[in-house]
């Protein structure tokens, strides 16, 4: 809060700033947050909708506590974040390498583009029944779900990127004798990469997606199941504390993903003085 | 390296299946530690044929040898220098210089070594863990430069080398090119569209028709070595360079 007082002050007279503007900028994102949390609290204390439609933000805090002591949480968190993964990598595998194959021979595209694109323009929510007759109630629906939803983007990102790999360096690469390995080793993958992770970007956060639609069909476990048997038991706290638990989920696998990329590209961080 | 062109032509393919002459016949023959550029109007083939000599582009016709060997892919012997730096933005000023080596399978150590010796020649020892992007234009043709000398290549093959930079550095940069051929006395062919840097530079001249290219002038520079940048001024170097100019665009034209 005492951020929020500095905005409001361009020139404080003390000459001690406690924060500088470059901080006030880093933690500016927190002032949405911070913003949205009190008209919630408004919203609830104006007693516009009763309290089991819109509960406080206290009753919500307190759903939190006792779904994360009792082990309810955990438990199906868990569920959710192992076939999310393990979803995820299935799709980015397939995603990467099939759409290594599109960009490096052109054939591969127009064979392959109605299915894709007739497999990606369908909804996720109307074939994942299908997947659950196919694959049955267990994990592996869900994973194949998360799966489907993942490779389109993977798929996508890796043609464009490898295309855009520039032919001049390719010259480079085969004038000094280069092995297909060292093609892809030391040009292919560096120059893809950032390209590559932006689309990570938008395919980890549609993992999350993927794996709760599955678990919204079949029901048993996992945070979609959760969502679904608070509701029928009007336990609107729970809903949202579930809700809130896959938004953490997904800012936390895009967090990772711009870390890879702090890491990984701190190239192009660098720029003439 | 003695590098020679016996009838070559080189015909591309247009998406008609028809062809498209690009080089033309043309024969040359370039001497072991000789300095030969090639000069001619814009898409007479200069680049097919840098490219034809590295390896990278088969010849239709003809033949094209490095010390009378065919050459039908490219040599390690034999280092081509592009028009653009053509860096790798995410690696440092030596990674970028040390590729070759690297690509050859020398451990880290050597690479290093044989990058750092070069350095202070280049200019660039302030400039090794540097990134392409807080380069100028000048400095990332010397990491190009380089890149081609840490080979130690028999031949270089020059594709307008300097054609990207402003005329004060491509004048330095030439003569520091000079400079590292007269240690290294490699064969060199390069391609340039600047006439008073082809005489300033080479020990012959070949000028070069429009497309399909073929020979049309070759002209021995008979000014004395090291080459300084005042000759140009000179009336031998004058004489030359006209004599070249009227081989590109033929007065009765």
């Amino acid at each position: 809060m005492a951020e929020v007082g500095e905005t409001k002050d361009p020139k404080p007279r003390s000459r001690t700033i406690p924060i500088s503007l470059v901080q006030l900028r880093r933690l500016s994102p927190l002032f949405s947050v911070i913003a949205l949390l009190l008209l919630w609290q408004l919203i609830t204390s104006a007693e516009i909708y009763p309290a089991f439609i819109v509960p406080p933000p206290a009753a919500v805090g307190e759903a939190f506590r006792e779904a994360l002591q009792s082990g309810l949480l955990v438990k199906h968190l868990g569920v959710t974040l192992e076939e999310m993964f393990l979803g995820l990598i299935l799709g980015l595998g397939i995603g990467l390498s099939i759409g290594y194959a599109i960009a490096k021979l052109p054939i591969l595209e127009y064979t392959l583009s109605p299915v894709i694109v007739a497999f990606q323009s369908t909804p996720i929510v109307a074939y994942a029944p299908l997947l659950v007759i196919w694959f049955g109630s267990g994990p592996t629906s869900k994973i194949v779900t998360t799966a489907v939803i993942v490779f389109f983007p993977s798929l996508v990102n890796t043609i464009v990127a490898v295309r855009a790999v520039s032919p001049n360096l390719r010259d480079l690469m085969n004038s000094l004798n280069a092995t297909p390995w060292q093609t892809f080793r030391q040009l292919e993958l560096p120059s893809a990469l950032p390209v590559v992770l932006a689309g990570l970007k938008t395919s980890a956060t549609l993992a999350v997606i993927g794996a709760v639609v599955g678990e919204f069909v079949t029901q048993g476990s996992g945070l979609g199941f959760l969502v679904t048997s608070a509701r029928n038991q009007y336990d609107t706290p729970l809903v949202i504390v579930t809700v809130l638990t896959m938004t953490a989920i997904a800012l936390s696998l895009y967090s990772f993903v711009v870390l890879l990329e702090w890491r990984w590209l701190a190239w192009r961080r660098r720029s003439k003085p | 390296m003695k590098l020679s062109l016996r009838e070559l032509v080189v015909d591309f393919r247009t998406p008609d299946q028809g062809r498209l002459p690009a080089l033309g016949p043309i024969s040359l023959e370039v001497l072991p530690g000789e300095f030969v550029c090639i000069v001619g109007p814009s898409g007479c083939g200069k680049s097919t044929l840098i490219r034809t000599l590295g390896g990278l582009q088969p010849a239709t016709s003809g033949s094209v040898a490095g010390d009378d060997l065919p050459i039908t892919r490219p040599l390690s012997t034999l280092a081509i220098m592009f028009q653009d730096a053509n860096l790798m933005p995410w690696r440092t000023v030596i990674d970028n210089i040390a590729l070759p080596l690297e690509l050859a399978g020398v451990d880290k150590a050597r690479r290093h070594e044989a990058v750092y010796e070069l350095l202070p020649q280049l200019h660039l020892q302030d400039f090794a863990l540097s990134y392409p992007a807080e380069l100028s234009g000048g400095m990332a043709q010397r990491v190009a430069l380089g890149r081609v000398i840490v080979q130690r290549p028999r031949a270089l093959l020059l594709d307008e080398p300097f054609g990207a930079l402003d005329a004060m550095t491509r004048e330095k940069i030439s003569l520091e090119l000079l400079d590292l051929w007269r240690k290294g006395r490699q064969t060199v062919v390069m391609v340039t569209h600047d006439i008073n840097e082809a005489v300033l530079l080479a020990d012959r001249v070949v000028v070069m028709s429009s497309r399909p290219g073929k020979l049309v002038a070759d002209i021995t520079i008979d000014l004395e070595r090291p080459r300084a940048i005042n000759m140009i001024y000179r009336e031998t170097f004058l004489r030359l360079a006209r004599e070249a100019r009227a081989a590109i665009d033929p007065p009765d034209s």
